[in-house]
């Protein structure tokens, strides 16, 4: 797992290898300084019979000044290569995240929520940066020391450096015990947090319906528990955690204390030329040796902490879109005919109940199809085939006489320009907007979409024009608005299919008959596909598809479904009504 | 209502205020066991210094017996033994101590940060809709991660860390004093030019901190949005494009990060080699007072061997905690500035509620009398005097002369007067923006209005408690909302207890059961993600459903239908009305097919009510309903 983020460390190799290799440098001299002042504390002082050298005083001591200055450099130099690489691993984590994300496909982005995208993207990169820098640094550094102080140990008494050994499988068997028995209670701390924050935007998004419906009582309950488990698990986890202080002292003081024993008595006894400045000597390497241990044991706890976000990230990263561009992908749509053979589709493949049943059509380019059915009758679902959002269970789609699989999809999207259900706006301007559609476009090109959409009058009125300010989610435009600058920024893109997705649903009759007209008279071939709840935006269609429960029911023209049709006559006729009377006045309006 | 995006990374002004803010959320969950810990720490700080300055006092017996050959003579092991086993003591002592108070400290802070969880959460529920007005919910959102996650360093780190590396500098600098005065002096010079270097660098570091949460929220809201719009991008093969911007916010973000933590990362080695610095200085010039022992003032200032070793000792004990202590400053300079915004929200007036009257279920025989069981029929409890009248609830909603406006400037609803009678269907018409919504979300007092009164049922609404208010209203909201649960769970959102039944038949009446059946799992099919599978007319079925199974008085229907297709509609409608018969029901809609049958109309512009009717009067009126229902006009 941890291999793959050095990876990540691209453009900045250099600093990620300098790193460790400065504060490699830092280590061996700080290790150093000790032994110096031994020296001096040993052979300068002079009791007794040898009489006090200035000489190793002055030698020793500079030596040590320069040292320290040394490390001092050392240490800032892998300080600054650390961040830098450090950063740069965050930049090119959450630069792939993002480049990943934009290619999964719809269903894709159905199995992951935006508020989960977002901390992860955040919140797990940081916490993976924190962890990458560690690892450059203090995991380099910290095993120096170990090893340096326990190699000039060795040379100086090896008897001490044994038990210096001695001590380190108990030290690295207590971290390790303590993290592997921490690790599984924070991994569910972490999904117990997601809840909680799940809570969290859910009460945000919808707090108008929690309090007109009153239940803040019950919204808190919700959060008290889920807050209460996070609580419960970070305690759990924490209880383990915190043993690693005091029994880290324990071995510390115990290694301490044997070290003065041995020490002393070696001293007495004159073992191995021991004096008592080595004394001070050992404790300090001592200290050095079982805090570096610690350090390193800080650092894995940081690591496994930061191993579920890591987990996160690649998640993200390695989730492959389930649509895929075709070996040798076709980069042209002959014309917008559209043909669907025996299509099944549903959402998930556990799903038994297909959302689509065997749906066999044939729509010649340049046709406008209207579809009509209930609510939830499949016909988003069906539309989303063609410019391949979704794949068909079984069955095949045919596009321009291909199937949509041998397409490459960038072409394919081009060609069927969809204006969704559910669609958005971006902050930004209305200009900014419309060149989703078509990058290159001219202002003549938007201004004639913009009439074709209808949605020209009210962007003149404006006074910055097509440089009018659209807020997220354009929410300082109406419904119809919004559905009109949409279908215009589709039309930017010059498809051979159209897609309207329930498009018009808040455009007033006169102004959805006006688009209709306009599609009509200036892109006659492109094949033009409208669902609606309204009769009147599709009983001119060329041919009206009527689902029902993700089955054809019927396929024809107006004329045809009123005859054979019963629910379809039955609606028309309900919904006729108010307009019927009143349709001599309409076709007024629009002229 | 443009949302507006909250303060970000305002400055901390008032530091110490904040800091006692937090200490008193921690004395309030556990008014004692921070002076244990403090105690504790204390006492485990005073145990480092002991055990170590049992060292000095062994090397000492050792060179006490050392002759002049460099022999040791009549040496006794035993008089090393009892400093050692002092020594053993107080280590045995430190690590009881640091035990207890890592325990006693990890509860205080894990039930601190659940207490401002909670507090927040809590609190935040009863803010009233103009708070959420103006924040975006990413902002909300990143006070129970982002803000609460750097308190929790704080609380739970930092200040034990500070206060135990407090402690530790004082005794190890007393026993250092005792030692060697002049020493101490060369080791307080160079902590002090360290001190300054790190506040230095703490102060760069700090600014590209405050750079770096700005670009992280840059990051986070561009993210938010694209990812909210994903299936936008996918459709217009905007990818790249998104790439490129992408690209750009992210390379300012790494670089604010690289040098906010870059400065902040020098202050180790800084911090760790002045350490080195002085205790070269302080081995040089100990060795070299122990040599000349020189005379100032008449005092001779020199020092044992034993005191050498062991103030040496304790200059590498001095500079951890100060080096300890300088890498928290970052962590309570983040901490400080989420518990400022936390405590922002805290401090957020609540929403305003004086009223005392209440709804309460009422069995109508001959007199009203309360009673517990849901019976269909409602009455208003008022206390007055000392008496407790009930007012039947008939759902008779009147405005006088009501003006409103979201902020003191601009007036968005000018002298409505209306009167829904009881029983009768009330519809509002006009174009988006002309007030519809607002006029309904002040019968429920999201919004309290500025001038004029609304009477319901001939209350006053500002003397009808908020949530009895509320729930004698039942809203379908222009903006389906569902929770993470099963469609069961929220169709009974409004009325936890209800039974499969209940729901089922509330689903029934709404439409919405043909297609939960179809549903993998029916009723108990799991929803995620607001509903992301469902589509938006299934959403408002549900929405509707879950308006029917509380069975309100009055019910408003805020734009109830407008993704549902016709004919669907006009089984919801029958249901609906069947539900209803004989209640006020408040209808918004943009198709007039849906509002033709109210017994009033009220056609809206800008924010005041220009035609009002029936829907026969208003197309005789040949007005503004007139031209709008023959398709002349444009509902924008």
């Amino acid at each position: 797992m941890f291999r793959k983020l050095f990876r990540y460390s691209k453009g900045y190799r250099l600093q990620t290898i300098l790193s460790p290799i400065c504060v490699t440098i830092e280590a061996i001299v700080e290790v150093l300084i000790p032994l110096l002042m031994s020296e001096i504390i040993n052979n300068g002082l002079g009791t007794g019979t040898t009489p006090a050298n200035l000489n190793i005083i002055w030698e020793c001591g500079l030596l040590m000044v320069i040292l320290a200055f040394v490390s001092l450099l050392f240490g800032i130099l892998s300080g600054v290569f650390a961040t830098k690489a450090s950063a740069g691993v965050a930049k090119n984590l959450r630069k792939d995240m993002f480049q990943s994300i934009e290619t999964y496909s719809f269903s894709n982005i159905d199995s992951f929520s935006t508020s989960s995208l977002v901390t992860r993207m955040t919140t797990d990169v940081n916490n993976v940066q924190m962890a990458f820098q560690m690892m450059i640094r203090i995991l380099f550094r910290a095993p120096i020391l170990f090893i340096t102080a326990l190699v000039l140990t060795f040379i100086k008494n090896w008897q001490i450096a044994l038990i210096f050994l001695a001590f380190c499988p108990f030290l690295l068997g207590v971290i390790i015990v303590i993290m592997m028995r921490a690790h599984p209670y924070f991994k569910v701390m972490f999904k117990k947090y997601d809840r909680l924050n799940l809570v969290v935007q859910e009460n945000v998004n919808a707090i108008r319906t929690v309090k007109a419906f009153v239940t803040e009582e019950e919204e808190k309950e919700k959060f008290y528990m889920s807050s209460n488990d996070v609580m419960t698990y970070s305690k759990k986890a924490e209880k383990i955690i915190i043993l690693q202080q005091p029994l880290c002292q324990l071995i510390m003081g115990a290694a301490n204390i044997i070290i003065i024993l041995v020490g002393a008595h070696m001293v007495v006894e004159n073992i191995l030329g021991t004096k008592y400045g080595d004394i001070t000597l050992f404790i300090m390497y001592a200290q050095q040796i079982l805090s570096s241990l610690i350090m390193v044991s800080m650092v894995l706890l940081n690591i496994v902490m930061s191993r579920a976000a890591l987990e996160r990230i690649f998640e993200v990263i390695e989730t492959k879109s389930d649509l895929v561009n075709p070996e040798n992908p076709v980069y042209d749509v002959a014309d917008g005919s559209i043909d669907f053979k025996h299509v099944f589709f549903s959402y998930s493949k556990e799903n038994k109940k297909p959302v689509l049943k065997d749906i066999n059509i044939q729509i010649h380019s340049g046709e406008t199809i209207g579809i009509f059915g209930g609510t939830g009758s499949g016909k988003s679902s069906l539309i989303s085939l063609i410019s391949r959002l979704y794949d068909a269970s079984e069955g095949e789609v045919f596009v321009g006489g291909r199937n949509v699989k041998e397409y490459d999809l960038f072409t394919l999207r081009d060609q069927v320009s969809v204006v969704l259900q559910k669609n958005v706006l971006f902050s930004g301007t209305v200009r900014s907007n419309l060149l989703w559609g078509n990058e290159n476009a001219t202002e003549e090109e938007m201004m004639e979409v913009l009439k074709l959409a209808s949605a020209d009058e009210f962007i003149l009125t404006k006074e910055e024009g097509l440089d009018a300010i659209v807020e997220q989610g354009g929410v300082n435009f109406s419904g119809g608005q919004k559905q009109r600058l949409c279908i215009a920024r589709a039309l930017l893109k010059k498809p051979k299919i159209l897609i309207l997705d329930d498009s018009t649903s808040a455009v007033d009759t006169a102004t959805d008959a006006k688009i209709r007209a306009a599609f009509k008279s200036y892109i006659p071939s492109t094949t033009k596909i409208i669902i609606a709840q309204r009769i009147s935006s599709i009983m001119d269609a060329d041919k009206i598809l009527f689902l029902d429960k993700g089955e054809v029911i019927s396929f024809g023209t107006h004329e045809e479904l009123m005859k054979e049709n019963e629910i379809y006559r039955e609606i028309t006729n309900s919904q006729m009504k108010g307009i019927a009377d009143e349709s001599d006045s309409v076709k007024k309006g629009e002229n | 209502m443009p949302p507006m995006r909250g303060p970000a990374g305002a400055k901390v002004e008032h530091p110490f205020r904040i800091i006692k803010r937090v200490f008193q959320m921690i004395f309030h969950v556990h008014p004692i066991a921070l002076y244990v810990v403090f105690a504790l720490i204390i006492a485990s700080s005073l145990c480092t210094t002991f055990a170590l300055s049992f060292l000095s006092r062994i090397v000492d017996v050792l060179v006490n017996y050392l002759d002049a050959h460099g022999t040791f003579v009549g040496f006794d092991f035993k008089e090393i033994l009892i400093p050692a086993f002092c020594m053993a003591g107080f280590y045995l002592l430190l690590a009881i101590f640091t035990y207890i108070y890592a325990r006693i400290m990890m509860n205080i802070s894990q039930d601190t940060l659940k207490k401002i969880r909670d507090d927040l959460f809590a609190h935040m529920e009863s803010l009233p809709l103009r708070y959420f007005d103006t924040r975006s919910t990413g902002a909300v959102m990143s006070l129970y991660t982002n803000d609460v996650d750097a308190l929790r360093q704080m609380i739970s780190q930092s200040i034990p860390q500070i206060l135990s590396s407090l402690f530790t500098i004082i005794s190890v600098l007393v026993v250092m004093i005792i030692y060697s005065p002049v020493l101490t002096l060369i080791t307080v010079t160079l902590t002090t030019i360290l001190v300054i270097v790190t506040r230095f660098l703490t102060k760069r570091s700090g600014k590209f901190f405050l750079k770096q949460q700005r670009d992280l929220s840059r990051i986070n809201g561009f993210c938010e949005e694209i990812f909210e719009g994903q299936k936008v991008v996918k459709v217009f093969n905007h990818e790249e494009k998104c790439n490129e911007e992408f690209e750009e916010i992210n390379n300012g973000l790494e670089h604010s990060n690289y040098f906010a933590n870059m400065f902040s990362s020098l202050v180790g080695p800084v911090a760790n080699n002045i350490g080195y610095l002085s205790f070269a200085l302080t081995t040089i010039i100990g060795a070299l007072l122990f040599i000349h022992k020189p005379v100032l003032f008449g005092w001779t200032i020199t020092l044992s061997i034993g005191q050498l070793s062991g103030y040496l000792a304790f200059v590498k004990n001095f500079s951890m905690p100060i080096s300890q202590v300088s890498n928290q400053v970052n962590f309570v300079m983040m901490a400080l500035a989420g518990a400022k915004r936390i405590f922002d929200v805290m401090d957020e007036k609540s929403e305003v509620d004086e009223g005392d009257v209440t709804l309460v279920n009422v069995r109508s025989d001959d007199e009203l009398t309360e009673c517990e069981e849901h019976t269909g029929h409602w009455a208003w409890k008022k206390y007055r005097d000392g008496q407790v009248t009930l007012v039947p609830l008939k759902g008779d909603v009147r405005f006088f002369g009501v003006d409103f406006g979201y902020d003191d400037k601009k007036i968005v609803l000018h002298d409505i007067s209306l009167y829904a009678e009881a029983g009768q269907k009330i519809a509002f018409v006009g174009a988006t923006g002309a007030g519809k919504t607002t006029i309904t979300n002040l019968i429920n007092r999201f919004y309290d209005v500025q001038d004029g009164k609304i009477r319901y049922d001939g209350i006053n609404i500002n003397h009808i408690k908020k949530k009895d208010l509320r729930k004698s209203l039942g809203m379908v909201l222009q903006d389906t909302h569902l929770f993470s649960g099963t469609i069961a769970e929220n169709i009974a959102y409004g009325k936890k207890n209800a039974t499969r039944e209940e729901i089922e038949k509330a689903a029934h009446l709404a439409n919405a059961d043909h297609f939960i059946e179809r549903l993998p799992q029916g009723y108990d099919t799991y929803i995620t993600g607001d509903g992301e599978n469902l589509s938006q007319g299934q959403r408002q079925l549900l929405s509707i459903a879950r308006a029917a199974i509380i069975d309100p008085p009055v019910l408003i229907l805020d734009e109830a239908t407008s993704s549902i297709d016709t004919w669907t509609e006009s089984l919801v409608q029958k249901g609906m009305d069947s539900l209803m018969k004989g209640r006020t029901v408040f209808v918004i809609a943009h198709r007039l097919s849906t509002v033709r049958n109210s017994n009033a109309i009220m056609v809206l512009e800008n924010g005041r009510i220009i035609e009002r009717g029936d829907h026969e009067d208003l197309l005789k009126q040949k007005g503004k309903y007139y031209q709008l229902y023959t398709g002349a006009f444009e509902l924008e």
